[in-house]
């Protein structure tokens, strides 16, 4: 066992790990943040995307140890201190971009770094950006409208609510 | 103007916010003090002698608590099937054992041979890693048609054979559909495959048993569609533990999609190792496992023959299909491709004779059940495939083939059991046109071709049956269960409401569509109006949710209860006001004497049920909760038309989807969005099924697509923007709210569509490609073209 010690959500957190522990492990088990999810083994699905030192990250694919002395952001941190969603998220609940909701934490992670990338991106790079994020509910249509229209682009003009 | 309130608006979904934060409480997010985790030992043949396990290694490993071999499963159910069908003869269909944990045998990949379970995840899994395991490999069978040949090695040694059922529908139509064909201007046949697929909803399968020695009660938390079926078949035919001292417990589910309707085996032994060890025990299923153990879906193997008189008419339908249970029969797997898929293979057309035969084969793989639309995607399948190929061959127009040949006047009595209510497949058709821009078409073919593209339009219709079901017929169909819904609606004393219901939400957002209902009822606000759901503990016994019913079956189930809130709540106010209770009426929330200004307030009636110091104690208790069982007297079928515009590549066989619109009739709805996100999500899983998705198995039973490294899921870039609509609405006539149901329709509409384009694009370019199997990978399509 080794003693990590991170920032989660702009507040300390450490806690002892085995060298295989991962970080999402770290952050469902030990700090019992369960929104970060887990949907695969292989690095495919993208449920477990957290921001570390400000980039997206498979949480599945890094070590906790790794994460020693990190600045971690997990989706709990991403709603205002008074519980309001911020604009990704009020996006996806305008343009219904969530069904059973496994995904969307991170679907919400990813839309973050993506927008803070590229603040105005097409429908081309928002679906190829989402490469890495499985969702197998909302055929990806209101993903993709609620990211744009989080980014202040008009999604009138897509079709059919 | 659109409501914002009622039935027909789209308010925002309230689960949303606890799931865009992360504080949704999925299965995996329960942790009870002190559980214990097992890891699985599972089969790596597909077929073999099981000799011994040894576990002496094992048990001596850290952190081990027992280690659980079939043996220990003797004494115990095994897991059962829920559907008995009746084959040709009148005879019952073969019935295997399915043990807990593999007895004597393994019969496919995954199959769970022990269990370790152990005080960390990671203790499990290298214990389980210590165990021997002296498999002696039987030859497996894969193929179907090799399985029922005479000499076939038997999956399971006390059955005669390989062959589940042999299934004839109506079998007494058969001579009448031979003389059709016999005297048919034109018959076309095509043989093809529903590709097996896996269900992959984003959240694996998770398990937690509790036992509590003071009540003597076992509590499972599983990631279930309908708890109230899994406490039903564990509790009565697995472990014997009586309702009423077992509580299933389904929070918030990640995505089902049928596959998490079956009672698994690690329900079951978690259950069960709960009790023998007093302590909690977990299963997180990782990918991985999933792949070879959640049940899949599909997997048909299909001759279709369509005859036409002179006048290009429908005038018989002939199939034989081979489907494929897997090693064992899981929860309801026969009746998918029998009562789900042969009473639609009249789909849309008023075909007078068909007759559909179905053998039921065993092999050495994963069982495979009902996933979104099972059973009605391969009959929607087969048949618009084998119409646009009619089409092709008499050189007339798909659609135009297809309007001649619609069902126009309801009720209608199909030739296979099913009559349909009401529909209107011209008016979806004419929708569907209007939106393709179907005259633009050469335009952007043309464009393509600048591009050395080739481009293609495929066209289809669909009905399926929903709001599944009638409980006297399916129970003459062999059904094992009933299948209606339940809704309690209790009022509390300042009238607000709970509505504890059967049925489930696994994504269809249940919380914010139920409520709309029950306020635009009484006339109260929508946010007055809470659903519980997926606890046994405090829902009425219900069947949960699949197969399109949740509205239609346990929504009506509570417009029933609702309804009988509205009488006894008119007494309370006709007592009130001094009036006859023929004079109340209910209007924004109050009720008042009709032609007078004297009204009584919805909080005010509600308050004097429960404190009932003013009230009519000798006609009516006190108190506002009612409870309603709806059992609906038919199916409902929606019905719609697709269409689908693809592009491909010649050079690699690349297909992409370039259009997709969907028309549909749902009857009423409640929630627009909340349909048009459903449709989206069945677009993406049918598009999936045409282009990418496919389980493999090689022939010694491998699974070679075992992760998402192998298997394709339908990714952000595979599919475009969808135009849905569903403005053509002929309200169901038997239920109290007119709705069909809306959650397949998309996965079992899409699939012809896109092989129908992608076949259409390939004859405008003069190949002479009749047809090509799904997955429609490039390599597949580039063959086709260049073989
Ligand atoms: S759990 Fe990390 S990518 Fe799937
Ligand atoms: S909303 Fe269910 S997986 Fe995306």
């Amino acid at each position: 066992m080794t003693k990590v010690t991170m920032t989660v959500n702009g507040k300390a957190a450490s806690g002892d790990v085995e060298g295989r522990t991962l970080l999402v492990q770290f952050l469902r088990e030990n700090l019992r943040l369960t929104g970060t999810h887990v949907g695969c083994d292989t690095s495919q699905c993208g449920a477990c995307v957290v921001h570390v030192n400000g980039k997206a990250v498979k949480a599945c694919t890094m070590l906790a140890a790794e994460a020693d002395g990190a600045e971690v952001v997990t989706i709990e941190g991403m709603a205002g201190a008074d519980g309001s969603l911020n604009t990704i998220q009020q996006a996806f609940q305008d343009h219904h971009g969530l069904q059973c909701g496994f995904c969307t934490p991170g679907m919400v992670m990813s839309a973050a770094a993506l927008l803070s990338e590229n603040p105005k991106p097409t429908e081309t790079e928002v679906r190829e950006y989402l490469e890495g994020n499985i969702c197998r509910c909302t055929g990806y249509h209101n993903i993709v409208k609620a990211i744009m229209a989080a980014s202040g682009q008009d999604v009138g003009v897509i079709a059919a609510e | 103007m659109p409501k914002d309130h009622g039935i027909g608006a789209s308010p925002k979904r309230r689960e949303d916010v606890r799931f865009l934060t992360g504080a949704g409480n999925y299965t995996d997010d329960i942790n009870i003090y002190g559980q214990a985790y097992v890891h699985f030992l599972r089969s790596d043949v597909a077929h073999g002698k099981i000799n011994s396990v040894d576990t002496s290694a094992a048990e001596g490993m850290p952190g081990v608590v027992r280690i659980f071999t079939g043996a220990d499963f003797e004494g115990v159910g095994g897991l059962p099937c829920g559907w008995q069908v009746t084959d040709r003869h009148g005879e019952p269909m073969q019935e295997p054992a399915h043990p807990v944990l593999a007895q004597g045998k393994v019969r496919h990949v995954g199959d769970p041979i022990a269990a370790v379970v152990a005080d960390t995840p990671e203790q499990a899994r290298d214990a389980a890693e210590a165990i021997e395991v002296d498999i002696e490999e039987l030859p497996a069978v894969v193929d179907m048609k090799a399985a029922l040949q005479d000499g076939a090695p038997k999956v399971h040694d006390d059955l005669k054979n390989n062959l589940c059922y042999d299934w004839g529908f109506v079998e007494e139509n058969k001579a009448a559909v031979e003389e059709a064909f016999g005297k048919a201007a034109h018959v076309t046949t095509l043989e093809l495959v529903n590709n097996r697929l896996i269900a992959n909803p984003m959240e694996p399968r998770v398990a937690v048993g509790d036992y509590s020695r003071a009540t003597d009660e076992s509590t499972l938390y599983t990631t279930s569609q309908n708890p109230h079926v899994i406490r039903l078949l564990m509790g009565a035919f697995v472990l014997g533990i009586p309702e009423h001292k077992l509580r299933v417990v389904a929070p918030d589910v990640g995505g089902g999609f049928g596959t998490k309707i079956f009672h698994y085996a690690e329900e079951a032994f978690c259950t069960f190792a709960a009790r023998q060890l007093a302590r909690p025990v977990k299963w997180t299923a990782s990918r991985s496992e999933a792949f070879m153990s959640d049940a899949h879906g599909r997997d048909h193997v299909t001759k279709i023959e369509l005859a036409l008189d002179a006048d290009n008419n429908f005038t018989a339908l002939r199939t034989e299909t081979y489907a494929n249970m897997g090693a064992y029969l899981s929860t309801f797997a026969p009746s998918v491709p029998t009562w789900l898929h042969g009473t639609l293979m009249a789909g849309n057309y008023k075909t007078p004779l068909i007759y559909v035969n179905v053998k039921a084969v065993f092999t050495n793989t994963v069982p495979v059940d009902a996933y979104r639309g099972a059973g009605r995607p391969e009959a929607t399948y087969q048949l618009e495939r084998v119409i646009d190929k009619a089409a092709r061959e008499l050189g007339v127009d798909p659609v135009e083939l297809r309007r001649q040949n619609f069902v126009t006047e309801f009720p209608y009595a199909t030739p296979v059991a099913v009559e349909y209510d009401t529909g209107d497949y011209n008016a979806t058709m004419d929708k569907l046109l209007e939106m393709i821009d179907r005259e633009g078409f050469d335009a952007r073919a043309e464009e393509s071709k600048k591009r050395g593209k080739l481009r293609g339009l495929g066209v289809n219709c669909y009905i399926e049956a929903c709001g599944i079901a009638p409980s006297n017929l399916v129970g003459q169909l062999g059904a094992r269960a009933g299948l209606y819904e339940s809704a309690t609606v209790r009022v509390n004393a300042t009238g607000s409401i709970s509505v504890m219901t059967g049925s489930h939400s696994h994504g269809q957002g249940h919380e914010t569509a139920f409520p709309q209902v029950i306020a635009e009822m009484l006339g109260i606000d929508e946010s007055m109006v809470d659903i519980v759901h997926g606890d046994t503990a405090n829902t009425p016994m219900g069947m949960g949710t699949y197969g399109s019913r949740s509205l239609a079956v346990g929504g009506s189930a509570m417009v029933r209860a609702t309804e009988k809130i509205i009488n006894k709540a008119k007494k309370i106010a006709a007592h009130l006001l001094e009036a006859s209770e023929a004079d109340i009426e209910l209007k924004d929330g109050a009720f008042s004497v009709a032609g007078t200004d004297k009204s009584v307030a919805w909080g005010d009636v509600t308050l004097a049920a429960y404190v009932p110091h003013n009230y009519p104690l000798e006609e009516i208790e006190p108190g506002l909760e009612e409870t309603a069982f709806y059992d609906p007297s038919n199916f409902t079928y929606p019905a719609g038309a697709y269409a689908c515009e693809v592009e491909l590549d010649p050079d690699t066989g690349r297909v992409t989807i370039e259009r997709f619109a969907a028309a549909d009739d749902f009857g009423n709805v409640v929630n627009p969005m909340i349909v048009t996100g459903q449709v989206h999500g069945g677009l993406a899983q049918g598009i999936g099924q045409a282009l990418l998705e496919g389980a493999a198995y090689d022939e010694n039973g491998q699974l070679l697509t075992g992760s998402y490294m192998d298997y394709a899921m339908p990714r952000a870039e595979d599919v475009p923007f969808f135009q849905v609509d569903h403005s053509c609405q002929t309200p169901c006539t038997h239920n109290p709210l007119g709705v069909k149901g809306c959650g397949e329709a998309g996965a079992i509409g899409s699939p012809p569509a896109v092989v129908n384009a992608v076949v259409d694009a390939l004859q405008r370019a003069g190949k002479d490609v009749t047809h090509i199997d799904m997955p429609l990978s490039p390599s597949r399509v580039w063959a086709a073209m260049n073989g």
